[in-house]
């Protein structure tokens, strides 16, 4: 899905993290963690397109990343905060679809269909008339992600799409990118804070550590060690006598 | 009736409305307000409403010191709020991020306006006239300028409809899907330098806001698709215009006033009315709006 060749990333001048040598395999749901500023939605944006790697190769399924890759879903990070008394959330996720069509074309019947078929899938039908201000953060998020989806991508980059949600909202959404990610045997690519939430549903992680990014399985990922280092703070990884695992400060 | 002779209303109100200025003014004051209709959603979407203050003040120097050199005082409007509007859109960020910048500039824009008027030689009303609008006193040769310039306005708007909704709305998102942000936003800008040109001939420097955003404003209370707040928009600013014609036909008064309060009504009335319901249909997922 994603292969990283010394690759170093560059904002604003400067290199944030560098000789980043890994290989994402395809179909795989993997976070992106690190600390703050630590370029995790740098690297978001290289995979888009949207800035180049300072050094070193990237490649997307195959091609180099380009502005406007049909492949690829992007659900950006404060989706929220964009202008929702003026939209309804059904014209938001048509936009996925005929937002980059220019002149006067009648939306198809097949694309109001397709647009019907995703918000289901989302589980955003029932609340698809209103706008977005009306709506929860969960159910802007979920129809974030129905935008992303209903073009068909291949990948989906979600930019801390659990942030600012209740523990109910951040369970139900991460069930969704799981189903999604079986269903649709798509890649899923996603930044986060806390990988608590994930822990159960996450493949692999990226994580940015020493200037560095590096990809590894959950299980690697998911150590003492590794993670105390990366966010500089004492962190334990427990495991309850039920199988469940979570890591919490020390 | 000791009031209307006060308001001097003019009983031959029909007569004066049938005149030719009146018809200038009506044509004029119709094709203004659906110009300003159709990008008035882009403005409060893109949150461009200061940005739209500020390019009628950056064109209030360009009118006056159009007058100053005896040129046409509407090519200096257009002049000076396309310059403005080109950089605005290159600063790129909204202008509203830059409210000190823009603030500033457009404060001494202002300034220099006043600054060409007083050398000018021109009478007081033509300044009054920069700052609050007159329909009546739009020549009629400028209603040819005023139709070419809906008429770009309409046909560039067809052409980057969707793509302007979705790079107004979803920036993020649409400059990923490759849709051209930065380029777009400076065309919007220069399609609002266009109508925010032709909005101060009959509302003034200082009115903007009611052709400009007024009407769309009122519009979203009833509606959210882009198409139907851009009709709504339109109509509400063609029906501000007649009416506010009318009234000051009855009584001998400029326009301006009565144009911008049967906007300021409009909206008032919108406002406090109950935001549309809607309910949802559960058979089929589809939706009926309840009003």
């Amino acid at each position: 899905m994603l292969d990283f060749d010394n690759v170093s990333a560059v904002r604003g001048g400067t290199t944030i993290w560098s000789e980043g040598t890994f290989h994402v395999p395809s179909g795989q749901m993997a976070g992106v963690i690190g600390p703050n500023g630590s370029g995790k939605t740098t690297l978001l944006m290289m995979i888009l397109g949207l800035c180049r790697p300072g050094s070193g190769t990237i490649t997307v399924m195959g091609q180099t990343p380009h502005r406007g890759d049909a492949r690829i879903g992007y659900v950006p990070q404060n989706y929220a905060s964009i202008a929702g008394d003026s939209i309804r959330a059904r014209d938001m996720v048509l936009l996925g679809l005929t937002g980059t069509n220019y002149g006067l074309r009648r939306t198809t019947k097949a694309q109001h269909e397709r647009v019907d078929q995703v918000l289901a899938e989302v589980g955003a039908a029932d609340f698809a008339a209103r706008r977005m201000s009306q709506l929860s953060g969960g159910q802007q998020q979920r129809v974030a992600i129905a935008q992303a989806l209903v073009s068909n991508p291949k990948l989906l980059l979600l930019d801390e799409p659990l942030a600012n949600l209740d523990v109910r909202n951040q369970q139900e959404i991460v069930a969704l990118l799981s189903r999604i990610n079986d269903e649709r045997d798509i890649g899923i690519l996603l930044v986060v804070h806390d990988l608590n939430p994930l822990l159960s549903v996450l493949d692999g992680a990226i994580y940015l550590l020493d200037g560095h990014a590096h990809y590894d399985s959950v299980n690697e990922v998911v150590s003492e060690e590794l993670l105390t280092h990366l966010y500089g703070t004492a962190i334990r990884v427990v495991r309850t006598p039920q199988g469940d695992l979570f890591t919490r400060s020390a | 009736m000791q009031f209307l002779a006060d308001v001097q209303f003019q009983s031959n109100w029909l007569e004066i409305l049938s005149s030719p200025f009146m018809r200038t003014a009506f044509i004029a004051g119709v094709l203004v307000a659906v110009a300003a209709g159709l990008v008035g959603y882009f403005v409060i979407v893109r949150g461009s409403m200061f940005a739209s203050h500020a390019l009628a003040h950056i064109g209030f120097p360009g009118a006056t010191g159009a007058a100053l050199v005896g040129g046409s005082i509407f090519a200096g409007l257009v002049a000076f709020t396309v310059v403005g509007a080109v950089a605005i859109g290159l600063l790129g960020k909204r202008a509203s991020d830059r409210e000190i910048a823009t603030g500033t500039v457009l404060a001494f824009a202002t300034a220099l306006g006043v600054l060409f008027a007083s050398l000018a030689s021109e009478n007081t009303s033509t300044v009054t006239n920069i700052l609050f609008g007159n329909l009546l006193a739009i020549p009629s040769d400028q209603l040819v300028i005023f139709a070419v310039f809906l008429g770009v306005l309409a046909i560039a708007l067809l052409v980057i409809f969707r793509p302007l909704v979705f790079a107004s709305i979803d920036p993020a998102v649409a400059e990923a899907k490759g849709v051209p942000v930065k380029g777009l936003g400076i065309a919007f800008m220069v399609l609002l330098a266009l109508v925010v040109s032709m909005a101060v001939t009959v509302v003034g420097v200082l009115l903007i806001f009611a052709l400009l955003v007024t009407p769309a404003a009122a519009a979203l209370r009833f509606t959210a698709r882009p198409g139907w707040v851009i009709f709504w928009s339109a109509t509400i600013g063609v029906v501000s215009v007649a009416v506010g014609l009318v009234i000051a036909a009855m009584i001998n008064l400029p326009p301006s006033f009565f144009i911008v309060a049967v906007a300021f009504l409009v909206w008032v009335v919108a406002a406090a009315t109950r935001r549309e319901r809607r309910v949802a249909v559960p058979a089929g997922g589809h939706t009926a709006t309840i009003n």
